[in-house]
């Protein structure tokens, strides 16, 4: 097992954090995006008939188009 | 990173949808009850998906439907819930790409995301009770999707681009949908007297106002706090 020192542990830490690249930040802001409008979709727009009343009056109350 | 993502997102997602649950129940679930009364009553037999407003769409009757009380009070919630969710991760998703100053910023993206879900596509569509009539269903969601985003990329042009051109295209972009114009029905006719419709349309767009403004701030909010352990390295525990 190795042991870190403390001082290295948290350098570590705070260089991950801060220099997360741009590209790995798009990446993850835009599955993020993608899981997001998919959720979205299922509840509010998805036509299978279950889901649409299970979640007919948040579309109604949403003002997604429901039926 | 997605991590702080899906912790913004999963308790500002909570947090809202029980804001929302909580108005739906007492001011605009009643309203819809009230719509049904007068779409149950005259057409029992006539569903309006029977009217082939949806293609290729085929009524279930078996399909299974809440029971009106609190099994539907919570599948509403849990439709919420899902909504909610999805609307906190995209705003969270901004958020690694333009960290917010304050949580108050975080209510200013929540206005943003009211005016590209709701108030640009009510333009065109308004909330409606259940038995009003309207144009085939996937029209208007294709309709609304491509308002929706529309709106989004207008708004972000118009803020924060940094030539005046690119502005004015934001602006256009802003208005083609709406040029365009949402599919509408041959006739437009309720079932629910007018009065009780422009109720609805109230309590549905100050709801949605007051979920928006909360899914901003309590996002923003949420996602600053998760950020302040890693960039402050006095508070690393470090052992």
């Amino acid at each position: 097992m190795s042991i870190s020192t403390p001082h290295q542990t948290s350098g570590t830490t705070i260089t991950t954090v801060v220099t997360a690249t741009l590209s790995q930040r798009l990446v993850a802001a835009v599955s993020a995006m993608f899981l997001g409008a998919f959720l979205v979709y299922f509840a509010g727009f998805s036509h299978i008939d279950a889901v649409h009343n299970a979640a007919h009056d948040t579309r109604h109350s949403s003002a997604f188009p429901c039926h | 990173m997605f991590k702080r993502i899906a912790q913004t997102a999963g308790f500002t997602g909570l947090l809202a949808a029980l804001l929302l649950t909580l108005l739906q129940s007492f001011w605009v679930a009643p309203l819809i009850l009230k719509g049904e009364t007068y779409e149950k009553a005259p057409a029992a037999e006539m569903h309006e998906h029977a009217e082939g407003a949806m293609a290729g769409h085929v009524h279930d009757e078996e399909a299974w439907e809440p029971e009106n009380g609190w099994q539907r009070v919570l599948s509403t919630a849990g439709g919420n819930l899902v909504v909610a969710v999805g609307f906190a991760l995209m705003l969270a998703a901004l958020y690694t790409l333009r960290t917010p100053k304050s949580a108050r910023e975080g209510v200013l993206w929540g206005l943003a995301g009211y005016a590209v879900f709701v108030l640009a596509p009510t333009l065109g569509l308004p909330p409606e009770l259940p038995g009003t009539v309207a144009a085939d269903l996937t029209q208007r969601q294709i309709w609304w999707v491509g308002t929706a985003a529309s709106t989004a990329v207008a708004l972000a042009l118009i803020v924060f681009a940094q030539h005046w051109l690119l502005k004015v295209v934001g602006a256009v972009i802003l208005v083609v949908p709406h040029m365009v114009g949402a599919p509408q029905p041959a006739v437009h006719s309720a079932l629910a007297p007018e009065a009780l419709e422009a109720q609805f349309k109230i309590a549905s767009l100050l709801t949605n106002a007051v979920f928006w403004v909360a899914l901003g701030w309590i996002s923003a909010w949420l996602f600053r706090r998760s950020d302040a352990p890693a960039t402050r390295p006095g508070l690393n525990p470090a052992l």
